[in-house]
């Protein structure tokens, strides 16, 4: 009796112990893959910050130019849809392509500004974070997705950002092109995870 | 080399791609009225309608345009009869008259996308500079545009 009670016990300890070995082993993988979702949310962060970015992911009613952000000259405005205001529009001056010969940057027929909804200046990482996976923040996108939306022209233009029109070069953000997008798929992959805010 | 329309008449231009449509315009199609102001898109002398929008043409490279129908402050109308022409020269608008003919055809623009605009939309839309001052009859000469049209 006391032998079977025994076996029975020892069993039901292994079981336990097994569980509990696994549940630690799991809860360790998790942690790591968290860890390694939040330190490539932090590289992509360094791009998302740059002005470069920054200056057409605006919370105002205006664009913003130059390394300093200052507001767009010329009383350039947003406009109903960040596409300008009615017969001066971005277009009206931004082509498909940087003009070398103004200084005015370019990289699609259709550059506009992100909606104010996607707009993060200001933002704390990990609100950047919670915004940028947040479907009624990112234009309704899934982790695929925002994959695709960062080979679109006006993203990529960040790393050919060309000359201004006093001929110096606009400065690319501080992460490579190749290594944010590696970063990205890294992210995505891994559950997408936020920073924790700090108070 | 690039094929493109411009007041009507179909062009075929030889000349570098990233040449500014500026100089086409005044250079190759021999028309002066639209005028170097800045070269940097800041203040919209050389404003023209490319496909129907206005467009700063010192900032659009030839090749952007291959294919396009380009309308400059000649083709506005055929005599001087468009609303603006009308307005600008009963409110006397021009001084020095060098920055008149963008101003012009950025209204014509507006007043196409938006018939009756109010001074707001005046205020985001026109955004030419004029040395001499003539903000005040410009948006007075385009109210009275929109009443006329």
């Amino acid at each position: 009796m006391i032998g079977r009670y025994s076996l029975a016990m020892l069993a039901g300890a292994s079981a336990l112990l097994a569980a509990a070995v696994a549940a630690r082993g799991g809860a360790a993988g998790q942690d790591d893959t968290h860890a390694r979702s939040v330190a490539a949310f932090t590289v992509m962060d360094r791009v998302l910050t740059s002005p470069r970015c920054q200056n057409c992911h605006t919370l105002t009613q205006f664009p913003r130019q130059g390394d300093d952000r200052h507001p767009h000259r010329l009383n350039v405005v947003r406009g109903a849809n960040g596409h300008g205001a009615t017969a001066m529009a971005c277009t009206t001056c931004h082509g498909r392509a940087n003009n070398a010969a103004s200084g005015v940057p370019g990289a699609d027929e259709d550059w506009h500004l992100a909606p104010l909804s996607m707009g993060w200046e200001g933002f704390s990482p990990a609100l950047r974070c919670a915004h940028l996976k947040d479907p009624t923040h990112n234009g309704g996108r899934n982790g695929a997705a925002i994959i695709t939306h960062l080979g679109t022209n006006l993203v990529t233009w960040a790393w050919r950002p060309g000359k201004d029109a006093h001929g110096r070069p606009r400065t690319p953000p501080p992460v490579g092109y190749a290594a944010f997008k590696a970063a990205a798929a890294t992210w995505v992959a891994t559950g997408a995870a936020c920073p924790v805010a700090v108070r | 080399m690039a094929h493109l329309t411009i007041n009507g008449r179909a062009m075929t231009i030889d000349a570098d791609p990233e040449t500014p449509l500026l100089w086409v315009i005044r250079e190759d199609a021999v028309l002066t009225g639209t005028k170097f102001g800045c070269g940097i898109a800041a203040c919209g002398a050389c404003t023209v309608h490319v496909d129907g929008a206005p467009v700063r043409s010192c900032s659009v490279p030839l090749a952007q345009v291959d294919g396009k129908s380009v309308t400059t402050i000649e083709g506005l109308s055929a005599d001087r009869s468009h609303p603006l022409q009308t307005a600008w020269i009963a409110a006397q608008v021009p001084q020095c008259g060098y920055c008149q003919s963008g101003m012009i055809m950025a209204a014509a623009a507006l007043l196409k996308a938006k018939p009756r605009p109010t001074d707001a939309d005046i205020d985001a839309a026109i955004t030419n500079l004029c040395r001499c001052g003539t903000y005040v009859r410009v948006r007075a000469a385009i109210h009275a545009a929109a009443g006329l049209a």
